[in-house]
């Protein structure tokens, strides 16, 4: 694989929490346009990857690059700028909006238009439209003026994506994405996934496997602080080391 | 298409000026009207729910409580003090400096709180305002200490208006700057940054990954607010002609927050329903019993926030809200 076509790269990373090491040494390329998924037994560090990525944390060593710039001294704020978008693995929304103003807001920190001015934002004609089309291609159109704190946990975990979907990221880090959903939501998230965010690179931690070998174009295996395989579905059904790590023999 | 049209006008509904906002002005300016008004009163209340809507920027509309308003409130009212002693006696330069002095105020306490947030937050906030007002109490020579600063003079508005002592000009000095300020709060907060605001209110994490600039929002939002609060103190040293340590005073502080609790926060015009319902209600009070007054204060809180949660405003908007649908449904 070309270096032209590694988005994202992390290079040592290594993350520690006063005496208890995470992982070590972790070495982990993306390439353009795949759908990568990292697995794990709990507390092999998953989501603490993706919250290194995204500068939520910072690491002990290491380094991380987006498209061959390295971005591990930038704050959070400014690695999404750089093209990096996530969703939580616990819903971080804005409740007490509805998900037609969750958006346009979105949109408008894309597009650079949440500074202080007296411009209305029924003025963002771009802005609202793009927004409600968005919302209408997720199945969201019919909930757009409601709270976000009255939608279905579903249509919750739905919106999480879709706020992050819209920044249009190089890279869409998912944590958990189908965390609390039926199978059947799930299949259908990574369904809607699948389609309409075509192009874009994704990486995304998920516990059913039913999901991770239907839909990741690669895989990573992380356990005891080091990445343990990696690879295409196949390969990584195949592993030793992963049947071991999940299944202890 | 017609989704699209439909989502438009959800935000240019939003904006709109609504019947009950124009009653509300027309009140005001009826009161002026009305021989009965006690308009030195009620141009208090108005400068107090200026001052209350400057609170309302950070913790309704941006989730931050402060307990160190009277700060910014304080500098403000000052500024105009020494303006008017020092001769600078036209009134509108006076008021737009002194709000200015607040606002950088507000940049260099947002700049430095930026990063705070809850019960640090608070006590940050409350101890910069408690060293204000101790300067000031200690600072004789240059504010009069506890028997305030006299002499201050305010020319004829618009060289024309003179500041009669029944109150008529300064009423409607103060409706006039009022609305002009709600007028340019409401644009703001129906702006992209407005809705940034409150996204920030509701998950700065998520704001942050949406690539904002959350930190540098919360400074500019202090600046704002201060500017507000150093206008509402300003005012309040023009229509008196006088200021005294007490601007700077924890109670003031506390009083303007119990007046946004009362009248609702995050709704632009709870601290002018909360200003009238707490001032009003203190001066008859007051009137009855001038000892025991903060009992029956107290007591009104109690009442308010048992009976209205978020507020006489926003409860009073939520059944409102239910009874047009239930009419619809």
């Amino acid at each position: 694989m070309s270096t032209a076509q590694v988005v994202l790269a992390t290079r040592g990373l290594s993350i520690a929490f006063g005496g208890l090491k995470v992982f070590s040494d972790l070495d982990l390329e993306l390439h353009r346009g795949e759908r990568h998924a990292v697995i794990g037994p709990n507390g092999a560090g998953k989501s603490t990857f993706i919250g290194l990525v995204t500068g939520l944390l910072r690491p002990t060593a290491g380094s991380i690059e987006l498209e061959g710039c390295d971005i591990t001294a930038l704050a959070p704020a400014q690695r999404v700028q750089a093209g990096l978008g996530r969703t939580f693995q616990i819903n971080t929304l804005f409740p007490s909006l509805c998900p037609l103003q969750s958006v346009v807001l979105a949109l408008c920190e894309r597009d650079g238009l949440a500074r202080p001015s007296l411009r209305a934002l029924s003025a963002c004609h771009a802005q609202i439209d793009e927004a409600q089309a968005t919302l209408e291609r997720f199945g969201l159109a019919q909930q757009a003026l409601t709270t976000t704190r009255e939608l279905a946990y579903g249509q919750q975990r739905l919106l999480e994506v879709v706020m992050a979907f819209v920044m249009r990221p190089r890279v869409l880090l998912l944590d958990e994405p189908a965390a609390g959903l039926t199978t059947q939501q799930g299949q259908e998230l990574f369904r809607q996934l699948a389609t309409l965010a075509q192009g874009t690179t994704l990486l995304f931690v998920e516990h059913d496997m039913n999901l991770v070998f239907g839909y990741a174009d690669r895989i990573s295996v992380l356990a005891e602080g080091s990445l343990i395989a990696q690879g295409n579905p196949d390969a990584i059904r195949r592993d030793a080391r992963v049947r071991a790590a999940y299944l202890g023999h | 298409m017609r989704e699209a049209c439909a989502a438009a006008q959800h935000f240019a509904r939003q904006a709109r000026f609504s019947r009950w906002e124009v009653a509300f002005w027309l009140a005001w300016l009826a009161a002026f009207f009305v021989p009965a008004t006690n308009h030195a009163l009620a141009g208090q209340v108005l400068v107090w729910g200026l001052f209350a809507l400057s609170l309302d920027l950070l913790l309704g509309y941006r989730g931050v409580a402060t307990l160190g308003h009277a700060a910014f409130y304080g500098i403000g009212a000052y500024c105009a003090g020494f303006l008017g002693k020092l001769g600078w006696t036209e009134p509108l330069s006076a008021l737009l400096a002194s709000a200015a002095l607040a606002g950088i105020a507000g940049l260099g306490v947002g700049f430095a709180v930026r990063r705070l947030q809850g019960v640090a937050l608070l006590m940050v906030t409350l101890g910069l305002n408690l060293l204000l007002y101790d300067l000031a109490q200690r600072s004789t020579a240059l504010t009069g200490g506890d028997d305030g600063l006299q002499g201050i003079e305010v020319a004829p508005l618009f060289g024309l208006l003179r500041f009669d002592l029944a109150g008529h000009t300064a009423y409607l000095y103060v409706l006039a700057v009022c609305l002009i300020v709600v007028l340019l709060v409401r644009a703001l907060v129906n702006s992209p940054w407005g809705l940034a605001l409150r996204g920030a209110r509701d998950s700065s994490r998520r704001m942050t990954m949406l690539g904002a600039p959350v930190a540098r929002d919360l400074t500019l939002a202090f600046g704002y607010s201060a500017a507000i609060a150093g206008l509402a103190g300003a005012l309040m040293t023009q229509i008196s002609s006088f200021v005294s340590p007490e601007v700077l005073s924890f109670q003031r502080s506390a009083d303007v927050l119990v007046m946004l609790v009362i009248g609702g926060s995050g709704m632009l015009y709870g601290g002018f329903i909360g200003a009238l319902v707490y001032l009003v209600l203190r001066d008859q009070f007051a009137a009855i019993n001038p000892m025991h007054w903060y009992f029956w204060i107290g007591l009104l809180l109690v009442l308010v926030v048992s009976s209205f949660r978020t507020g006489i405003l926003p409860t009073l908007a939520a059944a409102l809200r239910r009874r047009t649908n239930g009419g619809r449904s």
